[in-house]
């Protein structure tokens, strides 16, 4: 039930911030409209705590926090590279082991490695990301595992 | 009040067309398919960020700062769902990564993911 | 400067146009097609704050919804069809149709 209630005012507020009109008409549409997604949504049997995790919303602004800080730091060790050439980079393949035990946890995980430029997941397997780096230092770093960690207290 | 509103989105303007810049060099200069990858990353997430960000200062409606702050929401959640299905698609279908110190394991790799 | 960083967009949006049709395999393209599409997102948000009209960030918000599909629906033809590049592995998906 929460989840549905969730998913209704996500979609109350995707559909006011986008039209701007608040006639009666627009919004019994808006309404009918929110409805009918509901239902679909519903009959695809995907309102869950994996399309709505409203218990991640307590923690995870901290950990947005901290991402952005690395997401920012790894961007200029990238353009310092673009800008170095061909000779400065060390492109690695390798595998690296992850301590989440959700699915959730190891999306998040995986997510957070690709948006941060410099490294790619390319594929899980079990307990294993694949993960291709532009220099070697960035999968050492991940090794060390404070990406990991933080993943995996968001979890609980 | 208005002068500080020009100088810090003018700034943000200019990291934000250095960034996208520097990713479009990056994507010319990067020798092989994964490592052009990590420059689009760059123009992705922080390019830009930084842009929208310079955009939403200078707005003055509500609802257009909400349609920026929703297209930033967006773009940062399309960036990794594309860059990891491309490197995935690549991966499975040969594309092997250049200069990479373990060549072997990544052809171990290749043939157990031809397998299953 | 919303002028300059429009330049700035199209500039690398040439540079991204020159790579998907130099690029020597198809990701290559792929690659460059999905960032020319980021960047359009971007080059018409800005365009909306240069000409004064932000209805145009409408445009954007589709825009980039509809790259975001069209991206991942080549790639899931590429995972399914004559996408591949050894002629063996060609055959044994054939026999698994």
């Amino acid at each position: 039930m929460k989840h549905t209630i969730s998913l209704f005012l996500t979609l109350v507020a995707f559909w006011l911030l986008n039209s701007g009109h608040y006639s009666l008409l627009i919004l019994s549409l808006g309404f009918a409209s929110i409805a009918l997604i509901l239902v679909i949504a519903h009959k695809m049997d995907v309102v869950d705590h994996e399309s709505q995790p409203i218990y991640l919303s307590r923690k995870i602004f901290g950990y947005y926090i901290w991402l952005i800080k690395e997401i920012i730091k790894a961007n200029i060790t990238v353009v310092k590279h673009i800008w170095l050439g061909e000779k400065s980079i060390s492109p690695t393949l390798k595998a690296i082991k992850v301590s989440q035990k959700t699915d959730m946890g190891k999306v998040i995980y995986a997510n957070s490695i690709t948006l941060t430029p410099g490294t790619v997941a390319i594929d899980i397997v079990d307990n294993e990301i694949t993960v291709h780096a532009l220099l070697y230092k960035d999968i050492e770093s991940l090794e060390i595992g404070e990406m990991d960690r933080r993943v995996t207290l968001l979890e609980r | 009040m208005e002068i500080v509103i020009t100088i810090s989105s003018g700034f943000l303007l200019l990291v934000g067309s250095f960034l996208c810049i520097s990713g479009g060099i990056g994507l010319l200069r990067f020798p092989d398919f994964y490592t052009r990858m990590h420059a689009v990353g760059v123009t992705d997430t922080l390019g830009a960020g930084m842009i929208l960000a310079g955009l939403m200062i200078l707005s003055t409606d509500f609802l257009v700062f909400a349609k920026l702050v929703m297209i930033l929401l967006f773009t940062l959640l399309i960036g990794p769902t594309t860059s990891h299905v491309l490197a995935k698609a690549a991966f499975h279908n040969g594309v092997i990564p250049k200069g990479s110190n373990n060549l072997k394991q990544t052809k171990e790799k290749e043939s157990t993911s031809s397998i299953i | 400067m919303l002028i300059a960083a429009t330049l700035a967009i199209l500039v690398a949006m040439i540079l991204a146009i020159i790579r998907g049709i130099a690029g020597p395999t198809l990701y290559d393209r792929i690659l460059a097609v999905n960032m020319f599409g980021t960047k359009t997102v971007l080059l018409i948000s800005l365009l909306g704050f240069v000409m004064g009209r932000p209805e145009f960030l409408d445009i954007a918000i589709v825009y980039a919804l509809i790259n975001f599909i069209s991206v991942i629906g080549v790639l899931r033809y590429s995972d399914t069809n004559q996408f591949k590049h050894t002629p063996k592995k060609n055959k044994s998906i054939e026999k698994e149709l």
